[in-house]
């Protein structure tokens, strides 16, 4: 892509950047070339966001220089850098839902509010990118939400758009209408700085890119004539892990059934959970698929007992053949029920307390407390057996959870609950922000908890990773779980059509 | 130049030991320039205020009669602000603690079982938990403001307060104050230390320090406690029960504020009167945070808090100082803390500006 001749659009010499000891990034050299879509490639804890930072003046580098059109910068703050012509669309929004999307647009881009929304209205049909201006935030579903943030950024005519993980929260279609956007955003002269771990989404949709790990740069490819291994390896310095010992399962009893459950939730924009009938055997994986937001919450609350149900209803939920629904959490983790949710930190997780005293949280039972004193020795003990079995990155037990990363600390919660050695086990987002190495030990962990007869559900959003190891899929869709599809026999584009409701039509017209 | 806050990986033990410390400088130089400034011979008075209440016994056994109420309502109110329930009303907790251990010698004033002062104790103790668990009762039903129920709380019970002594329980022989009649000797503590003031509340203080300390610091039940607070998704996560932390906590506060008001009216005061409180539930606030919320700290900082009080007694005679020169001190003291607490998990970085 990168003619000799031609000049690059934005060029970092040399930048460093350090956190007390940790080095986020050193000296890296990155050039962005005019009408390039760029690919930034690496596990979590690379420095890919650090280094975006400092390019959109949220930080400043400790060393090293930025050159923008060919003359040196040093942008101070997003103000400045917007000014420069760069924009920058995070992975969690910056939007408030209470407010119109006009509303949130006019809060960075000067403009009469009657010219604004035509110009929301034209990029909008230009781009692919159709939003009501009129719409309230909340309303709002994540793909749209997103399409406001980028829509943001381009009323301000950038030159180059920065995107952090763009497609983490986006089903597959939606992803596919994002590439094409950014694709025509390509063809009329907008560069495009895209972060991602996803090697294939790479592949399909960027000229170039820049691969780091562990803050410096191990490679440039262009990834589409470059291999998803290839990649991979200067990604991870590795090779990748082999595939899942998947096997068939024998599935033995039904360990979790729900059956008949209705839910109403207090939160007015989560669907009412409708009829749910579900069963996981011991010795399988039963994945449900679907976007966040239709229920998946609830749901994972009223299995985990974090949710109770009134005692009238409490068959709707059962354990070995018990009803359970009006039991709490800890009464639930008792009978050999364990969860692992989606947020680690201040659910799953306590960030200000050590890893020992959180190992306590769930585990207290086990041995770590004695006639109400909490064994420490114990404590210590567990959580040094969970750091090694599960090889979590930490300097040891007395290490503070909200100091670890995001994916060692989903290592140590997982590890945490498969050693109370569960009957049942719930998995929300088991690899989510997870890098790669880890999501396939985390993986191979679940598999392996299957063949020795554990029963598993897997709530996620990412369909591959349900595809990799579950045995049978649902489809949680507005509140509506779909009939059971076994893994061998369904495909993506199927779960596609049930996670926009196409399925659901299709089977109402056959009936 | 500019400075940047950085968030240390873990809490620094060292600056949790030194924050206190710093904060006592600060506050001693703040206040030496506040007195200089209102014309008060500067250095007498903090000479005064500091070293005074260490120099000569009656005075340090005063600071020991102090401590004993500060001590025992700050262990409580810790318990419940490391849970993250405010409650500000211990005031009104310790009134009504005085109220109800005072109901007993009032209506039975010919009483002379020894088992009197101990029935006291346990009734003051019913008294605060009883108005605490009020707000308690608010908060899980209706999800009301503890902090604001158990403050206005406080004001109600001054006026049953009132009420009471200028009413019913008025000593018929005393000459129209608002007071009861002097407790019979049954209904007062015994003695601690010979030839001073001090009783064995400052021991129920003790044990109530060790009690907090095995609950909170080794407990499966203050680990309970503090996970409701700081992380309470955490909490639910791992099935403890939110209102069972907000119950829990309210009552241990109330009873520790209700003994301490029980200790006073059978201790110091022999009877019941309006100044039952001289500010011990506001001030406990300020202890419990200046320990650090933690058993061991509140024992030390219950200590300089009642010296404090002694010190600007002795520095209003002294050295001509206002009373309320003493609350600004407190004040200041409280103000400097939590400045040098942020330094505990944080840490100041002077921001470098990147080469252009």
């Amino acid at each position: 892509m990168a003619g000799g001749d031609a000049h690059p659009l934005l060029r970092l010499e040399g930048v460093s950047k350090s956190y007390g000891p940790v080095h986020a990034n050193r000296s890296v050299d990155l050039a962005v070339m005019p009408r390039s879509i760029h690919a930034i490639l690496g596990e979590n804890g690379a420095g890919k966001s650090t280094l975006m930072k400092m390019i959109y003046g949220v930080e400043t580098p400790d060393r090293g220089r930025i050159h923008w059109d060919g003359a040196p910068v040093a942008p101070a703050s997003p103000a400045e850098a917007r000014a420069l012509g760069i924009g920058m669309v995070f992975q969690h929004f910056s939007l408030f839902d209470t407010l119109t999307v006009l509303e949130n647009v006019a809060l960075v881009v000067p403009g009469k509010p009657r010219a604004l929304a035509a110009r929301i209205r034209d990029l909008g049909r230009d781009y692919g990118l159709e939003v009501n201006p009129d719409a309230r935030v909340h309303a709002l579903s994540v793909g749209e939400r997103q399409r406001v943030e980028i829509l943001r950024c381009l009323m301000l005519d950038p030159k180059l758009l920065i995107l952090d993980e763009p497609t983490a929260v986006l089903p597959p279609q939606m992803v596919a209408r994002l590439f094409d956007t950014l694709r025509a955003l390509r063809d009329r002269g907008v560069s495009i700085l895209f972060i991602s771990h996803k090697l294939d989404e790479i592949r399909a949709l960027c000229d170039t890119a820049t691969i780091l790990r562990d803050g410096v740069v191990t490679g440039r490819a262009d990834p589409r004539v470059t291999d998803t291994r290839t990649l991979a390896t200067m990604m991870i310095g590795r090779e990748m892990p082999s595939p899942l010992p998947a096997g068939t399962a024998k599935p033995g009893e039904v360990r979790l059934a729900l059956s008949a459950l209705d839910w109403t939730g207090p939160d007015p924009f989560a669907p009412p959970l409708e009829g749910i009938e579900l069963a996981v055997r011991a010795g399988e994986i039963v994945g449900i698929a679907g976007i966040s937001g239709n229920g998946q919450a609830d749901l994972a609350a009223l299995v985990s007992g974090e949710q109770v149900l009134p005692q009238a209803r409490s068959g709707a939920v059962a354990l070995d053949g018990a009803a359970i629904g009006h039991l709490g959490a800890e009464a639930r983790r008792k009978r050999g029920l364990a969860f692992v949710p989606e947020e680690r930190l201040g659910r799953g997780a306590i960030p200000e307390m050590a890893l020992w005293q959180n190992a306590v949280l769930t585990a207290h039972d086990r041995g770590l407390v004695r006639r109400g004193m909490i064994d420490r020795d114990a404590a210590t003990r567990f959580t040094e057996t969970c750091i090694a079995d599960f090889d979590v990155r930490t300097p040891g037990p007395h290490a503070e959870a909200g100091a670890l990363s995001g994916g060692n600390l989903q290592k140590f919660v997982m590890g945490r609950e498969i050693m109370l050695a569960p009957r049942v086990l719930l998995v929300q987002q088991p690899t989510w922000g997870v890098d790669v190495a880890a999501a396939a030990a985390i993986r191979r962990r679940l598999v392996e908890m299957r063949n020795a007869g554990c029963a598993i559900l897997v709530i996620s959003e990412e369909i591959e990773e349900l595809f990799e190891i579950c045995d049978r899929l649902h489809v949680l869709r507005a509140g509506r779980l779909s009939p059971s599809l076994a893994t061998p026999s369904t495909s993506a584009e199927e779960i596609g059509e049930w996670m926009i409701g196409a399925a659901e039509d299709r089977h109402a017209h056959a009936v | 130049m500019q400075f940047d806050l950085i968030r240390r990986d873990r809490a620094s033990i060292s600056m949790a030991l030194l924050a206190p410390l710093l904060a006592l400088l600060a506050t001693g130089l703040v206040s030496w320039a506040i007195f200089a400034a209102i014309g008060t011979p500067a250095g007498l008075a903090l000479w005064t205020m500091a070293a005074s209440p260490f120099t000569n016994w009656y005075d340090f056994s005063e600071v020991l009669l102090k401590m004993a109420p500060l001590l025992l309502i700050a262990q409580g109110l810790a318990i419940g602000f490391r849970a993250r329930v405010f409650n500000i009303g211990a005031e009104g907790q310790l009134i009504l603690g005085a109220i109800f251990a005072s109901a007993l010698p009032v209506w039975f004033p010919g009483a002379t079982s020894p088992l009197l002062w101990p029935a006291m104790m346990v009734a003051g103790m019913a008294g605060g938990a009883f108005w605490a668990g009020i707000a308690a009762f608010w908060r899980t039903r209706l999800n009301a403001n503890e902090i604001l129920v158990t403050l206005m709380l406080s004001l109600i019970a001054v006026q049953v307060l009132n009420w009471l002594l200028l009413g019913p329980w008025k000593d018929p022989a005393g000459f129209n104050f608002p007071q009861t009649a002097m407790f019979q000797a049954q209904a007062l503590l015994p003695g601690l230390l010979p030839g001073t003031r001090v009783n064995i509340a400052l021991l129920f203080a003790s044990v109530a320090s060790v009690a907090a300390y095995i609950l909170m610091q080794r407990g499966v039940a203050g680990y309970r406690l503090v996970v409701t607070g700081t992380a309470p998704r955490a909490a639910g996560y791992a099935g403890f029960s939110a209102a069972r932390g907000v119950w829990l906590s309210l009552l241990i506060s109330g009873a520790a504020a209700g003994l301490a008001g029980a200790a006073e009216v059978a201790g110091p005061l022999g009877q019941l009167q309006r100044s039952v409180s001289q500010g011990y539930g506001f001030a406990a606030i300020i202890v419990a945070y200046l320990g650090g919320l933690h058993p061991l700290g509140i024992v030390v900082s219950s200590l300089v808090m009642s010296a404090l009080y002694i010190g600007g007694d002795n520095a209003a005679v002294f050295a001509d100082l206002p009373q309320a020169a003493v609350r600004v001190v407190q004040g200041l003291l409280l103000t400097f803390y939590l400045i040098a607490a942020t330094l505990v998990r944080y840490r100041i970085v002077r921001a470098r500006v990147a080469p252009a």
